[in-house]
């Protein structure tokens, strides 16, 4: 418990400082509001849509999931990579045999073009 | 009890300390220089080598009138920057700045100028933690309901998973010749001789590394998330005032945090080969050592900020992906050879 | 101190699942799920897990909920408006199904006796990685073969053939 000490310390002074130099700016600054100066701002011109209304590229998805998957890999190197130094060859070969598996998805995104992006 | 909360306060308090310093240093170094890199004079008005200019811009933007758009979802557009900077600023206590384990400070083992020593997953931590501030930028993007936002946002979130990626599997290489997650660790594996660094043995990981550190960053070449030339100013084009300055903070401490983990991960932190000081000198120095390091990969953000053109979105992908991921990849399988066949110790 | 930390983080991580449930939202939906996964994560390191707390975070809150927050934003999912209910058995067959887990669970918190004193878990990365390459290495490596099919899947969802 101890060790979390310092950083339930740190996330008060961090999640303080923010709002404090907000709100300080709120109470001096000037503020004369127009409806005008309240829409979006898109170069002066009146916005002809909702910015919600956007479509996007499915990549995005597609970036994320191949993300998660990595992630959750890279997530179970972490015992092992610390790890290493006591387990030597037998330790080496069976990461080995966990990143070939991985490397075969890596290749076939590859080859699908799921890691290019035009 | 009371004296060590007493010493982790001080601790806090420097690192807090330190931090808020950064900010207004680094942006006056950023300016002066770009106008020595472009050839021009930069803020030279306000005090001596205008070294006042960010307490004059600090003071401009408390004052500056802070704007809501309309169309905006409130809540959430007021969340995303002190997610920013809240997640920005906690990263920074598990980085080791300097020695000093053989002092004390009333009567309590001050363990090295790090905030919590005592935690035991380290770098782990400061890469969960900073794999949040995704959230920052996607709902600042969002919550504007700005298209330039929304599509600045999107972008750094593709581009943040992307590069940590990359930047994982980097750091894992040092990880497997360390055999702990503690940095002090890290830090002291690498000390005795400059080919003990991490940068000299894992030369691809290090690469792999700090072109990651760029990109996580949001700087130049990478700075997609901004791209002024397409949209204007990404997802803060809506934000003003304080609001805006989170943002600009968040990205300044992001800068000096990245190049305190390259230097701890990959520079042996706050050793000096060939030096070896005990007692509070050696906190001293190595501190100075430490921020002397760092001095050098913040001034490497500048320098490469303004020589370098700006990646195109598929290009940055691009790299990330079949470039980068592959790279590390082998980086890990070189320190895994390595390691086995006892080329490195 | 530890019992303070405990019931805010519980009673945050009970609220912010009720809202991720129950707001119009969808994103604040997601955003209240990223916080119950951070408190439950707060809790685990209390456990003296502080590997797993961290390893929570970065594949939940920093990993999967971002796909979430990007499906949201892909599909622009409007937020939800009350409509009459078109089958109001579920409500009620929800409601019953809720009544038995939740009874099921405190039925496991009365009879079960944890005996205090247990030796503290050595949480960190290093016994873990023993655990993972000694007797569970067959699982570990069935890990991979799982990623695997699940990269392959959502290749196949997302891009067909063109």
């Amino acid at each position: 418990m101890s060790a979390y000490i310092p950083i339930l310390l740190f996330i008060l002074v961090a999640v303080s400082f923010p709002i404090i130099t907000i709100l300080i700016a709120k109470l001096v600054q000037a503020g004369r509001h127009d409806p005008v100066k309240a829409e979006p701002y898109e170069c002066g011109i009146k916005p002809t849509s909702e910015a919600h209304d956007t479509r996007f590229s499915v990549r995005y998805y597609l970036i994320a999931v191949l993300f998660v998957v990595f992630d959750v890999e890279t997530v179970f190197l972490y015992p092992w990579a610390v790890m290493f130094r006591k387990l030597a060859l037998f330790g080496f070969i069976e990461m080995f045999v966990f990143l070939a598996i991985l490397v075969v998805g890596y290749v076939y995104a590859w080859r699908r073009g799921a890691l290019s992006w035009v | 009890m009371w004296a060590e909360l007493a010493v982790t306060t001080a601790k806090v308090v420097v690192v807090a300390l330190a931090m808020v310093t950064t900010v207004p240093i680094m942006v006056w170094v950023e300016r002066r220089g770009a106008a020595f890199i472009q050839d021009r004079l930069g803020p030279n008005r306000v005090g001596p080598l205008g070294l006042f200019q960010p307490v004059i811009d600090v003071v401009k933007l408390i004052f500056k009138e802070d704007v809501t758009p309309a169309a905006a979802n409130k809540g959430l557009y007021y969340l995303a920057p002190l997610i920013s900077l809240g997640v920005a600023m906690v990263t920074f206590i598990v980085i080791p700045f300097g020695a000093g384990h053989d002092v004390s400070l009333f009567g309590v083992p001050l363990r090295g100028l790090i905030v919590a020593p005592d935690l035991n997953v380290g770098v782990l931590y400061l890469l969960a933690i900073g794999s949040l501030s995704v959230y920052g930028i996607v709902l600042a993007g969002w919550s504007s309901n700005n298209k330039y936002s929304l599509l600045g946002g999107l972008r750094s979130s593709a581009q943040l998973i992307s590069y940590e990626l990359a930047m994982t599997l980097a750091v894992l290489g040092v990880l497997m010749a360390t055999g702990s997650l503690h940095l002090s660790d890290v830090v002291a594996r690498q000390s005795g001789a400059v080919w003990h660094w991490n940068a000299v043995t894992q030369v691809i990981g290090f690469a792999v590394f700090l072109v990651a550190a760029f990109a996580e960053t949001n700087r130049l070449p990478f700075d997609l998330a901004e791209a002024e030339t397409e949209l204007v100013a990404g997802y803060h084009v809506e934000y003003s005032s304080m609001k805006f300055a989170c943002f600009f903070m968040a990205e300044y401490l992001n800068m000096a945090t990245a190049s305190a983990l390259t230097v701890t991960l990959f520079f042996g932190g706050g050793t000096l080969p060939g030096v070896t000081l005990t007692g509070w000198l050696g906190l001293f120095v190595s501190t100075a050592v430490f921020v002397a390091k760092m001095c050098f990969f913040l001034w490497l953000f500048v320098w490469v900020r303004w020589s370098l053109p700006r990646f195109r979105y598929d290009q940055l992908m691009q790299l990330g992906w079949k470039g980068l991921l592959p790279l590390a990849t082998l980086n890990l399988v070189w320190v895994g050879i390595a390691m086995t066949m006892g080329w490195l110790r | 101190m530890e019992l303070v930390v405990f019931y805010v983080a519980a009673a945050v991580a009970v609220v912010s699942a009720l809202v991720a449930v129950s707001h119009r939202s969808p994103v604040v939906n997601v955003l209240s799920l990223v916080v119950t996964f951070f408190c439950v994560a707060v809790n685990y390191a209390l456990l003296g897990a502080s590997f797993l707390a961290a390893a929570q975070i970065l594949v939940y809150a920093g990993a999967i909920m971002v796909l979430f927050l990007f499906v949201v934003m892909l599909l622009n999912a409007p937020s939800e408006q009350p409509t009459p209910e078109p089958r109001p058995v579920q409500r009620v067959a929800g409601l019953a199904l809720a009544a038995i887990t939740g009874a099921g669970a405190l039925f496991l918190l009365l009879a079960v006796r944890v005996t205090p004193g247990v030796a503290p878990i050595d949480g960190n990365a290093v016994a873990l990685g023993r655990l993972l390459v000694g007797p569970y290495l067959f699982a570990f490596e069935l890990i991979s073969v799982l990623l695997l099919a699940a990269l392959v899947g959502a290749l196949v969802l997302v891009k067909r053939k063109h």
